[in-house]
């Protein structure tokens, strides 16, 4: 990456308000993107990668200016797109194009074909309908069909088909960039390898910048040189597309790529499980927002917990921030036979539910901690919300949920949001004190 | 396959829909079994007739246009083909249960989930409604759903997708039922909800020992979660085998196509050119060899291949198994079996660096 990068995205945000009453007034915000930062070089392909929900298809339709940004710069080419106007807006989308996930639902069914891949080439300023026709029919051919195509509707058009048509769609205008948002997800493996090879070698030719976005990773180091893995609407690691895959830094980019099925049955059981879901992006968890699941969550210097124990110790302090009722509980275990009234369920019962609810164990490694989680679950039975979670709060907390961490580049070469990178001493082991 | 009777056993099914652009035979004459506590999964592209061939086992297909053209289903020695509506019935839900790729269509938005699945209990139990509760809270916790005894008074629109994914599980398995079919289960969810509901389903089956089959079109779950595969092409099946043999030593032409079209596990990726036949006039002969590199004359002519013997317990559709064929050149060899174990995870991608 010696040249000058084509896109160079800055602090990008983009926030959804949530508003109430017939005043509109604003309660809150669902921060979609908030504040992300790459680059794509000419002629490369970026890959943006996470869980749905994760912002990256907002990213995209706030990059092309299809949705206003909240904040940040989008340089393009050295122009910050945000500030221009009408007439420089057009301009930039005659390079800058988009393909959608659903070829289906991206052609208007009453436009033939070629009518519709003309149609940038009309708002563009093209009059002549016989050179139109021209430059259309030449590349229906070069994505695989024919030119006989031009006339027909996108019924008659099969799903791979029809993305091979999206695809000749957005290379009309000859654009710099085209940003992809989950181009094959609709289709099947056979088509999808197809419409792959089919992008790469087009993008050889043309040679166009790619924005990837994508959930299968899969597809994402098959097409990608770069890739960014975004996490509740912030960038959580970059990195080259082997380096990722080959030496994976965040917690999170380690646990979602080992969670794709291998086709080898002889490798079953090997991922990580992530808890959970992802939470909501209109109250993001705070300091590293991944800490509510993340397995390589810090734990306090004051213990010695085996990394899975602590992880359960944590989630079953976070519950309890939210309210945990112990009259649910034995409710609960009278379902389930235990005793025939909520009265009469023993206490050591609930405390032995509630551990084995979260899969803390009967009894913690460390006896420090054992004693802190034994005196808040005693509270917890008898009703002492409060004093639990002060309990619970005071001793298992984790730098993860204070500090905020940064993209820090690492030993690897790439960079990542870490606090266990960005603090090299934190690396596993974690330190004892 | 194990030396007890299946629990399920189709035979020669054939399943037809009648429309106005003609006979579409969906599914054109697939057999196969299902072992008790087995899972089975059926593998295929859009349009291979996988989810009509499952649909048909309990005649969920709409009848017509859909209609059972031939072949039998026997259910644990009884042939459901030719079984009433009413027989069906008691049968659905009760003694196999199916679980569907989108989870909000199968749950009613205006009922609270708990009320739901009691409301399966109560169908196929005769118990108290309190009691119908109390299973539906301990079905709600043993699907992994955190704190059941709050959530049991929730509506769907209170859960996320993999969450609803697990209410729809617990609703299947309110009747204890002997065979479950999942179709695509997992196919809307996100890869890390995927790998959560994968394993779940793997520990209830370990807990209530039901058959499953599991219809996907993604390989990669399928090498995770099957004891045997069918891999079905344009309504026919085109191999049949454990799920080693069938990932290890790939014995169909098809098959092996469709492993070497995967994506992002570290070599180059094949496609596989052309396109699916057209069901309403297919292909003489082999329905396959429009799109097959091996295709000889004999493949393009006569009937499609019957299912011939490639290993013990290992059966592919295709002529390369029969007399006067040299099968060393279709079938996975040793190339297959390296292929797999460099494959996938993160810490063996480095010896692939230059292979794109």
């Amino acid at each position: 990456m010696s040249a000058d990068p084509l896109l160079s995205v800055r602090n990008l945000k983009k926030h959804y308000p949530i508003t109430k009453g017939i005043l509109k007034k604003e309660v809150g915000r669902v921060k979609a993107v908030d504040g992300i930062s790459f680059d794509v070089a000419p002629g490369e392909t970026l890959g943006l990668v996470g869980e749905s929900g994760c912002g990256k298809s907002t990213a995209a339709t706030s990059l092309l200016r299809l949705e206003e940004p909240t904040d940040g710069q989008i340089l393009f080419d050295g122009d910050d797109i945000v500030e221009h106007g009408d007439a420089d807006l057009k301009a930039f989308r005659r390079r800058a194009q988009m393909m959608f996930q659903d070829p289906s639902s991206s052609f208007d069914p009453r436009m033939s074909v070629g009518e519709s891949v003309a149609e940038p080439l009309a708002i563009h300023g093209m009059r002549d309908r016989a050179r139109r026709r021209r430059i259309v029919e030449d590349l229906l051919e070069r994505v695989g069909l024919s030119a006989a195509a031009y006339d027909r509707y996108p019924h008659e058009f099969s799903g791979g088909q029809k993305q091979r048509i999206a695809l000749a769609r957005a290379l009309v205008l000859n654009p710099d960039l085209v940003v992809a948002d989950e181009p094959v997800s609709a289709l099947d493996v056979s088509i999808q390898a197809e419409i792959i090879s089919l992008m790469r070698d087009l993008q050889t030719e043309f040679g166009l910048s790619i924005v990837f976005i994508s959930h299968d990773l899969g597809v994402v180091r098959e097409v990608c040189d770069r890739v960014a893995v975004m996490y509740l609407g912030e960038i959580v690691e970059v990195a080259d597309t082997e380096t990722l895959f080959s030496d994976p830094k965040h917690p999170y980019t380690k646990a979602l790529l080992s969670s794709i099925p291998t086709p080898d049955p002889s490798r079953r059981n090997e991922g990580v499980e992530l808890s959970g879901d992802v939470p909501s992006p209109s109250n993001p968890p705070s300091g590293c927002r991944f800490h509510t699941r993340c397995p390589a969550v810090i734990q306090p210097e004051a213990f010695d917990l085996e990394q899975a124990e602590w992880r359960h110790v944590l989630d079953l302090r976070l519950r309890v921030e939210r309210g945990v009722d112990a009259s649910d509980i034995r409710e609960f275990l009278v379902a389930e036979g235990e005793a025939p009234t909520p009265e009469e369920v023993p206490d050591a019962a609930v405390a032995r539910e509630l551990r084995r609810e979260f899969d803390v164990p009967q009894t913690l490694s460390d006896p420090n901690a054992e004693t802190v989680l034994s005196d808040a679950i005693s509270a917890l039975v008898e009703g002492e919300h409060d004093e639990a979670r002060r309990t619970l709060n005071d001793s298992f907390s984790s730098v993860c949920e204070r500090d905020h961490p940064e993209l820090e580049s690492t030993s690897a070469g790439t960079s990542a949001a870490c606090l266990r990178v960005d603090t090299e001493r934190r690396i596993d082991p974690p330190p004892t004190s | 396959m194990s030396d007890t009777a299946p629990l399920l056993s189709v035979r020669d099914l054939r399943v037809q829909f009648n429309t106005d652009e003609g006979v579409v035979r969906a599914v054109d004459g697939i057999s196969f079994d299902v072992a008790p506590g087995e899972t089975v999964c059926v593998v295929g592209e859009s349009g291979s007739g996988k989810t009509v061939a499952c649909e048909s086992i309990t005649k969920l297909i709409p009848m017509p246009p859909g209609e059972i053209a031939g072949g039998e289903v026997r259910f644990d020695g009884d042939d459901l083909t030719d079984a009433s509506e009413k027989q069906l019935q008691s049968i659905r839900g009760d003694r196999i249960a199916h679980i569907f790729q989108d989870p909000q269509g199968a749950l009613n938005p205006v009922y609270p989930v708990g009320a739901q699945i009691a409301e399966a209990v109560r169908l196929h139990s005769d118990v108290s409604k309190a009691a119908a509760r109390d299973r539906a809270i301990d079905l709600l916790d043993r699907v992994g759903i955190p704190e059941a005894t709050n959530r049991v008074d929730d509506y769907p629109h209170e859960f996320s997708g993999g969450m609803k994914q697990r209410v729809v599980i617990a609703m299947a398995l309110a009747a204890d039922p002997d065979l479950l079919i999942a179709d695509e289960p997992t196919t809307a969810l996100d890869v890390t909800i995927q790998s959560q509901i994968l394993n779940l389903l793997r520990d209830l089956q370990d807990e209530f020992g039901m058959s499953i089959i599991f219809v996907t079109h993604n390989l990669g779950v399928v090498a995770e979660v099957a004891d045997r595969v069918v891999v079905m092409y344009a309504g026919k099946v085109m191999e049949t085998g454990s799920v080693h043999d069938v990932f290890e030593r790939p014995s169909h032409p098809y098959t092996k196509s469709l492993l070497e079209c995967l994506p992002g596990i570290g070599r180059s990726m094949e496609p596989i050119g052309g396109s699916l036949p057209d069901l309403t006039a297919p292909p003489e002969g082999c329905r396959f060899h429009p799109r097959c590199p091996h295709a000889t004359a004999d493949c393009r002519s006569g009937s499609h291949p019957e299912l011939l013997e490639a290993a013990s317990d290992h059966r592919a559709a295709c002529v390369y198994y029969g007399p006067g064929y040299d099968v060393s050149a279709i079938r996975g060899d040793g190339e297959a079996e390296t292929r797999a174990t460099d494959g996938g995870r993160d810490d063996s991608h480095d010896s692939h660096g230059d292979s794109r």
